[in-house]
């Protein structure tokens, strides 16, 4: 798995496709997630668009796209129940699987022991 | 920026885990591990125990109840001197525009008033109160106590281990009652919609209380954040949010708690400030009025939103003031002010969200049953 400072996490699935959540980390600290608006499947996506708007009981968030790349599948299982992402945040909680257009834009996201070192 | 202020409970805030945010000046609890959604519903289903030592516990007192009543009518528009012994009401302090300075709740205990305030405004309540009141009157603060809210369907057994007496309370009943020989001034009240108690107690004693009320297996520590969702479903004002200094009450949709007799064709009508602003929109209407709505979908709207007549075009007819997802609804819930002509229940209006316009239904409040013992 890798992660972005967004808290996001991104798994290898197959055929370059990746998924695409939010850590266990980040939706503690959000709250019970209520209401989740994913993309269009097929959508083309640059690193750092505001792609997915997450509402926890609390306050509204956006996730950014972690790459460049195609939207290829959502979870709309999500966005019927999102308190799927505080459930099982890293397994029935995600969120896209983004197809990257370049991959070299991973070398700079962390493994997760820098990703634990960093929310410390 | 000035040091945070802590209540007496602090300290078990924390044993229990809370998340702690700053609120009104103090470090207050917003959730504890179980989360605000799950608090919410366990106060709905049993009983949630609330710190509300932040918000102001004052004492008016004069020759007689009926002198402190006369005195407090100066600055609400409430009938306080028709409230009879052992009893508690809802009320404002307005201003000379009619708008609503802060809402409180005042007890008849007897020979004096018991008055609880929001901390917010807590200062300027107690300066408004000596400036107008003293010296014929004292206007006290009591500091030395903590406030505890014991909400929810369990509260009346809970309550009552510790003293019987809390169940012959009537809702808006107060009492003194003694819990584990500690002196408690109890009200049958709240503002969660459901039955329960607000227990001020000595605060060098609130710790034990809030620990011999938590023993009992139906109740919970709840954080501000379920405070807030509760008092939005049960169609209750946040002072500062749903009503603030350029509110009237009229707009505010607050005039029930403007009993006949100050009215403007009442025995003691008006000689509060504003009087004139507030008897000519009762008279003739207010421009716009504070109304439930219910967004569509799932999406929750929030204060600030403007709402539209249509799903295109058109300037603002109204803003939502406050909004969340309701938890016991199971969907987003929002109370907000629309213009006179748009305030029909059954309304059809639109919000603008992230650019787009959603509709949302004007909907009575509560958004959920009130669960209170008349």
């Amino acid at each position: 798995m890798k992660y972005t400072e967004e808290h996001e996490w991104l798994r290898e699935e197959s055929d370059g496709v990746y998924v695409v959540g939010i850590t266990e980390h980040a939706t503690t600290q959000l709250g019970d997630l209520v209401f989740v608006e994913l993309p269009e499947v097929g959508t083309t996506v640059s690193k750092d668009d505001e792609i997915v708007v997450i509402e926890s009981v609390k306050a509204a968030s956006d996730i950014l796209a972690p790459l460049d790349g195609e939207i290829v599948e959502v979870n709309e299982a999500l966005a019927e129940d999102p308190s799927l992402a505080n459930s099982d945040a890293i397994g029935d909680g995600w969120f896209f699987k983004i197809k990257p257009s370049d991959l070299s834009q991973m070398d700079d996201m962390m493994d997760e022991a820098a990703y634990n070192k960093m929310i410390g | 920026m000035a040091e945070l202020l802590k209540t007496p409970l602090y300290d078990l805030h924390l044993e229990a885990g809370a998340k702690m945010v700053p609120f009104a000046g103090y470090e207050m609890p917003v959730q504890y591990p179980m989360g605000v959604m799950k608090e919410h519903l366990h106060t709905r289903a049993k009983a949630g125990l609330f710190d509300v030592s932040h918000m102001g516990q004052v004492i008016v007192q004069g020759d007689s109840y009926e002198a402190a009543a006369r005195g407090l009518e100066r600055l609400i528009p409430a009938d306080v001197l028709g409230l009879e012994d052992g009893r508690q009401r809802y009320g404002f302090f307005t201003n000379d525009a009619g708008g609503i300075e802060d809402d409180l709740m005042f007890a008849n205990r007897g020979d004096h008033l018991y008055v609880v305030v929001n901390a917010a405004c807590k200062g300027a309540d107690i300066a408004r109160m000596k400036t107008a009141l003293e010296p014929d009157l004292t206007v006290a603060e009591i500091t030395d106590r903590a406030l505890l809210a014991l909400q929810g369907p369990s509260a009346e057994a809970v309550l009552a281990a510790l003293d019987p007496r809390a169940a012959d309370m009537a809702f808006m009943d107060v009492a003194t009652l003694d819990l584990n020989g500690v002196e408690a001034w109890v009200s049958r009240s709240g503002y969660t919609g459901e039955d329960g108690y607000e227990i001020s107690v000595p605060a060098v004693h609130a710790s034990s209380i809030a620990k011999a009320l938590l023993e009992h297996d139906d109740v919970e520590l709840i954080g501000l954040g379920a405070r807030d969702s509760l008092r939005l479903e049960s169609g209750l004002c946040l002072y500062g949010n749903d009503i603030d200094a350029k509110t009237t009450p009229v707009e505010a949709a607050l005039t029930w708690a403007i009993q006949k007799v100050r009215r403007a064709d009442g025995a003691r009508a008006g000689g509060f400030p504003g009087a004139d602003v507030i008897f000519d929109q009762m008279a003739n209407g207010a421009a716009r009025k504070r109304v439930g709505l219910r967004p569509e979908g799932r999406a929750p709207m929030r204060e600030g939103v403007q709402l539209f007549a249509d799903a295109a075009g058109g300037d603002s007819i109204g803003i939502i003031t406050s909004g969340s997802f309701g938890p016991t609804v199971g969907g987003p819930v929002a109370m907000g002010y629309v213009t006179a002509d748009h305030a029909t229940t059954g309304t059809t209006v639109y919000g603008e969200l992230r650019g787009k316009r959603q509709p949302l239904t004007l909907t009575k409040m509560p958004f959920t049953p009130a669960n209170v013992k008349r």
